[in-house]
Order: structure tokens, then C-alpha cells, then sequence
């Protein structure tokens, strides 16, 4: 039983026909090719498919697709412009806070979203708030030094 | 940060080079396993069992056949049918006796008998992962359910199920290393032995990333390409065309492309990655299987388990005479490729650690149960051998009130080479200079006024120390296979110079986060004066690279980077030809320097690239003497293992109202010889403390004794560690003492981390809750191990309280 749905992907206009039962997350990765979001568990504990929804960073497996009707979602792929990385994607590198990368769609999604919520904040805010994030190569230690990084970053950002 | 200075500032090793692989990682650009998708692409789903151990009555799959978008269904005894031999073990280990170990059939899908929760039952391929788990649900399997097995202490006791008829009492080996009679010696004579019940316990590695397969048969030459998230391309083809599918290697092209991780479980040859290959000629179409989280707790190579009875024989002044170990590994249902490894060759032969024990005996008896079967994982033998040296250690100073620091001062090796009694040649180190570091950096003077401040506030503060050394740069292929190993553990590496002065260079060893695509690049660009925007490493290919034996064991800096040095040399020495040509002059005239070729005290020089050029536009060229091209490869064998080692010191703070414990400062101060990029460096051992420190406190994979189900079954069980459950760390990589024996002085850093972090946490929680009487802790010390383990130290003291006389 098919379903219509409309939404903005990355600040272009999507419309598809998706079963009910299609996860967000397989609707980007299988529908639209958008494989920078990746699945990493079955308990939306990992992360690893975290996008923002209107806004707000979400686990895009613990959402149906056609619960994004009407929305407008945000990637990993979305948030370099012109080839330019983000302020945060650039402090994840300047920190070595990625090593196999597989987290790192996530981790930067929800770095940013906190980052909107907490422009201040501070290592301890990281630590518990990326408790929806798991890295298992990190230590998490580079991570943390890349978020605040980032919030300083996005803060002098024009 | 405190790497080494570079002497020369436009030098590239030593540089704490940005990573070239992170674009396209940052932006969603990495291409990883599951994101291939071919076309006329299928899917498969494997039906796993429920039980931990049953007969296999029949299997029914004449409805599923008939479920809509089946392609096919395949089962064991499909299998069994057209000959396709078992996963191999890659290690043979023979008993005390001789005799070689046990080594019961592997099958990629079970045939009569399934061995464990998870195992292989049968293979649907359906045009959607959907569909495929629909049809499954129509597949009756008439199962006939036995007891099971799975705990290791007792799986090789009389009377317990046996998970193999070719292993009787459950038994895979009877190991013995060292001088059993000199050691029995050594207790006889020793005025004090303190004896330690170790469990190590079974973790799972739990990569982020899950394992994946994409395999597809190409008609057109009957050949097989084949992704899968691994760690060792050649590896894997070797073990599958020639030991389970008998194919021409040729015929198998293996691609790991961007693997999310690793940590050991993605080194084996596994049933998923046969079967897709074998079943993708059988339905002529790609086929691709994806692990699903719950699906990866039960079927990758699980870590650790071992049990054992450590004893330590001193003199009066706490000199280590002799130490004996007894272990019981858990093999789990069947061999992994390097089971049986993990507990001999690389647990046993670490048991001096840094000390000058003189004489030491390890037995190690290995055993099937009917669990996920146990591989290397994250510094595979080393970080259990270590366990247990610096537990017993910190135990043995508190028993005999001597510092802890201080006992192990008594002991260190202070010269170099050592020959340690358990068949190893430590080449270099300093293994007091890192102490008295790594003291230092703990601020171990200030400690005791911190635990008075802890005091006050109603905590206990606790101080616990870990001297590691570790054996990596897996390894001399002649002593792996004087010591069992059915493989060579040399590298391969091939340096391609393009016309234009580029360079590819192709690597056996394999990136799943290491940051080879840059660590890699700064060794050719310091070498041949090439931009590293202009080198490129390639890997994970088969099709392109030469045999190598791939990324674990650290070895990839040690043995990987020296093959790129040995093609390095190749390559100077025949671009100086090529140079010497164009100048006219004679090879042995000619400097290379800085990408600059000269004549030796004039000023006539070419660049790298005008060379490069040449070679490839031979004009002229003395064709008898000097062939066109630039481009050459080496295989590098190591003499030696490399030897990392390192002190660390965790300070614990302990509530003793609820157990928890609070890691206050964790100082980590290694030595790998010389360092190649200081920051990737750093980020190995981050990742190893963490993943330390998760085996310290968080994690434990159980198993229920009746049943033998897996308890620990996804992340709403398993504790991974958060974010909020580790500390910053205090990490440094001391100047070090370069590796003697290859051409980089490198020793490896990527299991560091994880080997010499959990005995720290453990001594540190231990040294907090002393006070009460506790003077042993199992890991993991969750809080309620910890609050369980202060009150049963109370209710002892009360005990005895009560039972002195008035």
C-alpha cells in the first residue's frame, strides 16, 4: 500500500511513493542514494543515522519515511557548500576527531544541532549530550575537543 | 601534543599531517560496503538458529521457495553437495604431547548439527531484504534440541555436552611454553607467592560499521568479484579459493573499500562472505547481505574469555622469581581463522612483560562451548597476558607493603636485547624512563592529598599503575611458522611512478580508520620529495595490489611501511640510473636529496619529475643496461617482532554509597620508537584507553548457563561506552627508542591502548576500596560488582570482628 510523500532533502524537493513500513533512513539511503547516513544497530542507540528534521537532529532509523511528509531534512551531504566543509566538519579534521569515519555522519549532525541549541557549551555539555552517539575508534577524547571547536567556529562564522 | 620535533621543517614524518582520507568521510562521501549496490542486485537473509546447540532433522523450504521475490534458498547439505570445504583455522598448535590440536569441521552452513545461537541454518536470496525476511518465516527446520555448554571454566569437565565428536571432553589443546621444571623450581624456594583468579571476560568488538558482503559472478570469464568489510583482501581470496570453494585465485577479486572499523572482526574468512560468493554463480545475479546489530552479536568473532589461576613466586625483597600460569581459553563452537593463536603464541610469549623473570610456565587448555566463536580482537592475547602480569604485580606490592612503583623498579629489564624466558627478543626500550614520566605527568606527589580531599567529601580516591610492553609488527614468517602459523605474515608494497612525477603507491595493508591514505603518503613524499597532494595509496583490492597479509597485529607502520621503503630504495636506485643518464654522469655520482637529483659537487641537477618523464620516454636510453619505467615493488619480512611498551597510570574516584566509579585522570606515556604522524598516533591510543576502559568497567558479553542464549544481545544490553563515560586523556608518545631491525625504527601503536589500560582501572579501583579490605575485583566493575565487593569486605571484617575474642 503505497504512500505519497513530499519533503525538502537537503534543500531540494522530493516527491515518492514509499511503503508504509520504509524507515527514514532507508528511504535517503535506497531511494534517494544519500549513503553518507549509515545504519549502525538495531536499537537506535548508535547514531550513526542521525539527520536534522526541521531542525532538530533526529535518528532517521527510529522514523518512518512517511513521517517526513512535509518536512525538511538535512544530510551529511548537505552541509558542505560549494565543496566548502562546514565549520564543524572542518574542526572534526583540523582535530582528528573521525578515524574509519562511520560514525562520523552522526556525530556531526548531532554536534551541530547541539550546537545551534548551546552555542556555549562546554566539554562536559559534549559528553553528555553525544551520549546518542557511539564511536568505537575515538575514545570519543578528539571528538569532544572538534565540538567545542566547531561551536567556536559556527560562532565567529558570518 | 609532544611528538619528537622534526629537525627539518619541510619534513614529512613526524608531522602532524591533517588526513587526506577525511573529505570524503566528513561529507558523506566514503564508500562503504553496504552503500554498493549492483545492478540486477539481490539480497540475502540467512535463517540462524535459535538454539545453542540441536540436531537438524530436516529443513522445509518448499513454501518459502514460493513466497513472492524468492530467487533462491540454499542450505547446508546444498553445500555439502558440490564439496565446498569448511572455514580453515590458520594456526596449528600441538598438545604438550605432540599430538596436533583438534580440529573439528567449520561448515559455512550447518549440515546436520547447529553449535551455537546464530549459527548458519540456511541462505535466502529475494529481490528485497523484505521479502527475503517474509520467506524465511515459511522455512520449517525440525530441530532436535541438546544441552548446551558455554561456560569455559567447566566446558572440559566430565559429563558436559559435547559440542564436537572429534573434541572429546570439549578439548581443541593442551598448550604448554617455558621451563615448567625451572619454574616449579623458582615456588619451591620463593619466600612469598601471591596467586590471582583472573577472568578475562568475553567481550564483543562491536565495530560501528557491520560487516557486509556485495558479491557477483561475471559470466563473461567465470570470475567472482567480491566486497566485504575486511581487514586483509589477499588474506580472505587465499583462504576462499583455495581451502572452501577450490577457484583459481585469479578467479576471486576481493574489494574491501571503506570499512568502518575493524578491531580484529573483520580479519576472518566468515560463512557469510563464502556463501554470498558460492551462491552468486548459482542465481547469476549480485547478491548482498548486510548484518543487522543483534544479527553481529551473534555472529562476528567474539574477543577474549579466558579464565586462569596466576601465581607469583618472590624473593624477601619482592625480586620475581618465577611466575605460572594456568588458562582456559573459549574457543567458542568452532575455529576461527586465528583462534587458536590468540591464547598460545600471542598470550604466553608476553608473560615477562617488562620484568626479568627468570623463569615462567604457561599451560593453556582451549575449549569448545556451544558460543560465538573467539578470535583476536583488539590486541589479541596481549592485553590478557598483561591483565594478568600487572594485576598480580599490584597485588603481589600490596601483599608484601611494597610500593607498587617500586616493586616493579626492582624487576625491570634495564638492558637491551633481552631474551625472555617465553622465547621473545625485546630489541629496545626504556621501561623505567617511562615510569618516572609517566609518574610525573600523573602528579602521583600530589596524589596522596587528593585522596585526603576525596575523603572529605565523603569518596574514595584510588591510584593504580599498568607497565605494558607488547609484541606487534606481526611477524618473522619463519618463526610464525616454526610456531604453528599455516600463512606468512610478510607485506606487500609497489610504488608507481607516473610519467608526470605522481605516484601511486599499493599497499597489502588495509585502512579501517588507521589513516594510512596519509601516514603512508608522508614516508613517500619525505623520500621522494613528492607533494603529498600528488602520492596516493591505494588498498583493499586485490585486483591492484600485490599479496599482502593486511592490517592487524599493528603492523601495518612496521611491516607495511618498511615493504614501502624497500620499494622506496628500488625506486631511488633506478631513478639515480635514469638521472645519472640524462646528466651524463655515473649512478654512484649521484645525490638524491630533497626530490633533487645532482652530480655530486657540481650544480647540475634534474628534478624528480624530468626523471619520471624520462622513464617513460626512453629516448636514448642504454637499453642493454637500464629499462624504461619507474616502477617497482617489495616484500618485506620482518626479523623481528616490534616492541611498543609504555606506563599508565588511572585515577579513580568511588562513591561508596552506590559503587560507581568516576575516572578522574587516565596518563598514558608509550614508546613506539619513532612516530610518523604524532596525532594519528595519539588518536590510536584514545581509542584503545577507551575501548580499555569499556573492558575495565562497562562491557561483558553473557551467556545463560542453561539455555546458552546470548544474554548480552544488542546495545540495550551490551554496555558500550558513551561519550559520558570516559575521561579526557593525558596522552603522551615519549621520544622513545627507535626499533632497531626495520627501516623506519617504528614499533606500531594501534593495540597499545587496549592492552595496557585495563589492569590501570582495575588497580586504581582496588587501591580506592583497600582501605574496606577489598583486594580483588573481577572485570567488569560496574557499580554494582564494586558496591557487592565493599560490603562483602565488610560483612568479612565484621565477621572476623565478631569472632575475636573479647
Amino acid at each position: 500500500m503505497a504512500l505519497s510523500i513530499s519533503l525538502t532533502v537537503n534543500g531540494k524537493a522530493v516527491t515518492a511513493t514509499v511503503e508504509p513500513h520504509i524507515l527514514l533512513v532507508q528511504f535517503l539511503r535506497e531511494e534517494l542514494g544519500l549513503t553518507g547516513t549509515h545504519v549502525g544497530c538495531d536499537t537506535a542507540q548508535c547514531g550513526a543515522c542521525t539527520v536534522h528534521l526541521d531542525g532538530r537532529a533526529i535518528k532517521s532509523c527510529n522514523i518512518l519515511a512517511v513521517q517526513a511528509d512535509g518536512s525538511s531534512v538535512t544530510t551529511i551531504e548537505g552541509m558542505a557548500k560549494d565543496g566548502e566543509l562546514h565549520p564543524m566538519q572542518a574542526a572534526f579534521k583540523e582535530c582528528h576527531g573521525l578515524q574509519c569515519g562511520f560514525c562520523t555522519p552522526g556525530m556531526v549532525m548531532s554536534a551541530t544541532s547541539l550546537v545551534a541549541q548551546k552555542p556555549d557549551l562546554t566539554e562536559a555539555d559534549v559528553r553528555e549530550q553525544l551520549d546518542g552517539n557511539l564511536c568505537r575508534c575515538t575514545g570519543y577524547h578528539n571528538i569532544v575537543k572538534a565540538v567545542v571547536q566547531g561551536a567556536q567556529a559556527m560562532k565567529a562564522a558570518p | 601534543m609532544n611528538a619528537p620535533e622534526t629537525p627539518d621543517t619541510h619534513r614529512m614524518i613526524g608531522a602532524a599531517v591533517r588526513r587526506k582520507e577525511d573529505y570524503r568521510f566528513l561529507t558523506g562521501n566514503g564508500q562503504y560496503t553496504d552503500d554498493v549496490v549492483l545492478p540486477r542486485q539481490t539480497y540475502a537473509v540467512f535463517l540462524r538458529s535459535p538454539y545453542a546447540h540441536a540436531k537438524i532433522r530436516s529443513i522445509d523450504i518448499a513454501a518459502a521457495k514460493e513466497a513472492p521475490g524468492v530467487v533462491a534458498i540454499f542450505t547446508g547439505a546444498d553445500m555439502a553437495g558440490e564439496n565446498v570445504g569448511g572455514l580453515p583455522c590458520g594456526w596449528l598448535i600441538h598438545n604438550i604431547d605432540g599430538k596436533p590440536m583438534n580440529e573439528p569441521p567449520h561448515p559455512v552452513i550447518a549440515h546436520t548439527k547447529v553449535r551455537h545461537v546464530g549459527d548458519q541454518v540456511a541462505l535466502i536470496i529475494a529481490e528485497s531484504v523484505k521479502e527475503a525476511k517474509d520467506a524465511i518465516d515459511l522455512i520449517e527446520v525440525d530441530y532436535d534440541v541438546l544441552p548446551a555448554v558455554v561456560d569455559t571454566a567447566t566446558a572440559a569437565d566430565p559429563g558436559q555436552p559435547q559440542v564436537h565428536d572429534e573434541a572429546p571432553n570439549n578439548l581443541c589443546y593442551t598448550w604448554g611454553h617455558g621451563d615448567k621444571a625451572a619454574t616449579d623450581a623458582a615456588f619451591a624456594k620463593a619466600a612469598h607467592v601471591t596467586t590471582l583468579d583472573i577472568v578475562n571476560q568475553r567481550l564483543v568488538p562491536n565495530a560501528i560499521e557491520p560487516r557486509a558482503v556485495n558479491a557477483s559472478y561475471s559470466k563473461s570469464d567465470d570470475s567472482y568479484t567480491v566486497y566485504v568489510a575486511n581487514q586483509n583482501p589477499h588474506v580472505e581470496r587465499l583462504l576462499m579459493a583455495a581451502f572452501v570453494l577450490s577457484l583459481p585465485e585469479s578467479k576471486l577479486r576481493i574489494i574491501a573499500p571503506d570499512v568502518g572499523g575493524g578491531f580484529g572482526s573483520k580479519i576472518y574468512l566468515y560463512a557469510e562472505d563464502v556463501a554470498l560468493t558460492w551462491a552468486s554463480k548459482k542465481v547469476r545475479r549480485p547478491i548482498k547481505w548486510t548484518c543487522e546489530r543483534s544479527e553481529a552479536f551473534l555472529t562476528d568473532a567474539h574477543g577474549r574469555d579466558h579464565v586462569t589461576k596466576a601465581e607469583l613466586a618472590m624473593d624477601a625483597d619482592g625480586k620475581f622469581l618465577g611466575l605460572r600460569v594456568h588458562t582456559t581459553a573459549n574457543m567458542g563452537a568452532y575455529l576461527s581463522t586465528f583462534a587458536t593463536a590468540i591464547p598460545t603464541i600471542l598470550y604466553a610469549t608476553l608473560l615477562a612483560g617488562q620484568y626479568a623473570t627468570p623463569a615462567i610456565y604457561a599451560e593453556v587448555k582451549a575449549v569448545f562451548t556451544n558460543t560465538v566463536p573467539v578470535d583476536a580482537y583488539r590486541g589479541a592475547g596481549r592485553p590478557e597476558a598483561t591483565y594478568v602480569l600487572e594485576r598480580i604485580v599490584e597485588t603481589a606490592a600490596r601483599e608484601m607493603n611494597i610500593d607498587p612503583a617500586e616493586l616493579r623498579r626492582r624487576n625491570f629489564i634495564r638492558s637491551w636485547p633481552y631474551t625472555t624466558p617465553v622465547g621473545l627478543t625485546y630489541d629496545s626500550g626504556d621501561y623505567s624512563g617511562l615510569l618516572d614520566r609517566a609518574m610525573q605527568l600523573a602528579d602521583v606527589e600530589g596524589f596522596p592529598a587528593r585522596r585526603e580531599e576525596s575523603k572529605k567529601n565523603g569518596k574514595l580516591r584510588g591510584l593504580g599503575y599498568s607497565c605494558y610492553i607488547e609484541a606487534c609488527g606481526l611477524a618473522p614468517s619463519n618463526l610464525a611458522g616454526a610456531l604453528g602459523a599455516r600463512a606468512g605474515l610478510f607485506e606487500a608494497g609497489e610504488i608507481r611512478v607516473h610519467p608526470t612525477g605522481s605516484v601511486t603507491v599499493f599497499t597489502g595493508s588495509h585502512s579501517h580508520g588507521q589513516g594510512h591514505e596519509t601516514t603512508f603518503a608522508q614516508v613517500v613524499a619525505d623520500r621522494l620529495g613528492v607533494s603529498m597532494d600528488n602520492i596516493e595509496i591505494v588498498h583493499g583490492d586485490t585486483g591492484r595490489i600485490p599479496f599482502g597479509m593486511g592490517t592487524y597485529g599493528s603492523r601495518s607502520i612496521a611491516v607495511g611501511g618498511s615493504a614501502i621503503m624497500k620499494a622506496l630504495d628500488k625506486i631511488e636506485e633506478k631513478a639515480k640510473k635514469i638521472a645519472a643518464h640524462l646528466l651524463e654522469a655515473s649512478a654512484e655520482d649521484i645525490e638524491f636529496k630533497d626530490g633533487i637529483f645532482r652530480v655530486a659537487g657540481t650544480d647540475r641537477t634534474k628534478a624528480f619529475a624530468e626523471v619520471s618523464l624520462a622513464a617513460y620516454v626512453p629516448h636514448n636510453f642504454p637499453l642493454d643496461k637500464l629499462e624504461p619505467g619507474l616502477n617497482e615493488n617489495a616484500f618485506y619480512d620482518p626479523s623481528n617482532f616490534t616492541y611498543p611498551s609504555g606506563a599508565y597510570l588511572c585515577e579513580v574516584e568511588v562513591d561508596p554509597d552506590t559503587g560507581e566509579t568516576r575516572i578522574q585522570k587516565f596518563t598514558a606515556v608509550d614508546d613506539f620508537g619513532n612516530i610518523v604522524n604524532p596525532m594519528i598516533v595519539e588518536g590510536q591510543v584514545h581509542g584503545g584507553i577507551g575501548q580499555g576502559i569499556g573492558q575495565a568497567m562497562l562491557e561483558r558479553a553473557v551467556y545463560d548457563n542453561e539455555s546458552g542464549q546470548l544474554m548480552s544481545g544488542s546495545f540495550m544490553d551490551y554496555a558500550m561506552p558513551h561519550a559520558s563515560d570516559l575521561p579526557n586523556f593525558d596522552v603522551e608518545t615519549s621520544k622513545g627508542t627507535p626499533c632497531v631491525h626495520n627501516p623506519l625504527g617504528v614499533k606500531g601503536c594501534g593495540e597499545a591502548g587496549a592492552i595496557g589500560s585495563p589492569p590501570a582501572v582495575i588497580n586504581a579501583i582496588i587501591d580506592a576500596l583497600s582501605p574496606l579490605g577489598v583486594t580483588d575485583l573481577q572485570m567488569p566493575a560496574t557499580p554494582h560488582r564494586v558496591w557487592v565487593a565493599m560490603h562483602a569486605a565488610a560483612d568479612a571484617s565484621a565477621a572476623r570482628g565478631a569472632s575475636t575474642p573479647a
